[in-house]
């Protein structure tokens, strides 16, 4: 009974993974620019991963591939950032402007 | 259920391939390839699943970091050729 | 140089032994978990390996950040809020592509950090990023420049609950 359970729940986060890929895949080409599309990018590498990797996690069971789907899962959500990040970071820095207005919020750190 | 989650991904990876033909910036295009790259890592991972072969995950893990790596390394490319451009025009 | 760094003990100091100690307990556990082979010449290769990397990032100074080993314990707590996050607005993104009108209002926010220590500040950053829908564009002394997808998650991150959340993660 618990296994039906199990598998049902795992098929479900897969379901939705592979909806959060396409979604993703599609924004990346419906939206209009850049520091959009990032978002859309960022949509699969995090959420995505996620549901993928928790389905199969459920699927798995407790064994070896259980582990090496955490560490490689863990790998791609600690880099992850870190690349978008250095892409998002080159493009301001090459004078590609951010097509949005800007607001500053400056006056509320409250140094203790 | 493998299998619609490999097709997921692998038209995800032609819409990546896509944008990668006609992003208008350089960014663009390395924006795809990244997706390109994390989404070729699960579904290698899923392929480990689907023919039951457990040892495609070590191909993923070795994809992984293979792609971060090659992601940052072409970021510094292009950014020390642009910074060189820079100097060159206003020189 | 030095006269620039000098907050004691916080950022820059010795290398600090457990963080060594854990590293090497981490590498070893991957490699044994990875190989699967138990021959005196592998197992020793692997040993090579791991000494090989630690020497490495403590050149690279990476044991000189304190502030990694003594926030570790409150991380999964700090991740148990941040997945919350991530599940939200990532419905609230792929609502948002889904529609035909696409109502995106792209916006920048600048952003003072609450948390102190570097180590704090790329939690945060990476954090920001993690989350569908806000995207760290520049992190430099503290201050933040976030791109925004909507309005409404620039208002979010700027009633401040990531940053209160990464400024408790090192206060404890």
């Amino acid at each position: 009974m618990i296994d039906i359970g199990l598998d049902i729940l795992s098929w479900i986060l897969l379901t939705l993974g592979g909806a959060c890929v396409l979604i993703g895949g599609i924004g990346g080409l419906r939206l209009p620019n850049f520091y959009t599309r990032i978002h859309a990018a960022s949509l699969t590498d995090t959420m995505a991963t996620l549901l993928i990797f928790a389905g199969m996690m459920l699927q798995a069971g407790l064994s070896l591939p259980t582990l090496k789907l955490l560490a490689i899962m863990l790998f791609l959500l600690l880099t992850g950032p870190t690349a978008t990040y250095a892409l998002a970071n080159a493009a301001l820095l090459s004078g590609l402007k951010p097509d949005a207005e800007t607001v500053t919020d400056n006056d509320k750190g409250h140094a203790g | 259920m493998y299998i619609l989650v490999s097709i997921a991904i692998l038209v995800t990876m032609v819409l990546a391939l896509v944008r990668a033909l006609l992003g208008p910036s350089v960014y663009d295009r390395v924006l795809a390839v990244n997706v390109f790259g994390t989404k070729t890592v699960l579904l290698l991972s899923v392929m480990a699943f689907l023919n039951g072969r457990p040892d495609f995950l070590d191909l993923a893990l070795a994809y992984a970091l293979i792609n971060m790596v090659g992601i940052l390394a072409v970021l510094v490319f292009f950014q020390s050729r642009s910074s060189a451009k820079e100097r060159a025009e206003s020189d | 140089m030095s006269l620039l760094n000098n907050k004691p003990g916080l950022q820059r100091g010795e290398a600090s032994l457990p963080a060594v100690l854990l590293l090497l307990l981490v590498l070893a556990i991957s490699w044994v978990l990875w190989s699967g082979l138990y021959k005196p010449l592998v197992l020793g290769l692997g040993a090579f390996s791991c000494v090989l990397s630690a020497y490495m990032g403590h050149r690279m100074g990476f044991f000189r950040h304190r502030a990694l080993i003594d926030l570790l314990p409150r991380l999964p707590g700090y991740w148990w809020w941040l997945l919350r996050e991530i599940v939200i607005s990532s419905w609230e993104v792929a609502k948002l592509i889904l529609k035909p009108s696409l109502p995106i209002s792209p916006t920048v926010v600048a952003l003072q950090a609450e948390v102190q220590g570097e180590v704090g500040q790329v939690i945060l950053g990476n954090s920001i990023t993690l989350s569908p829908g806000t995207v760290t564009l520049d992190l430099d002394q503290g201050q933040l420049l976030v791109h925004c997808l909507t309005s409404e998650s620039a208002q979010a991150l700027r009633d401040g609950e990531a940053n209160r959340r990464a400024a408790r993660l090192e206060l404890g």
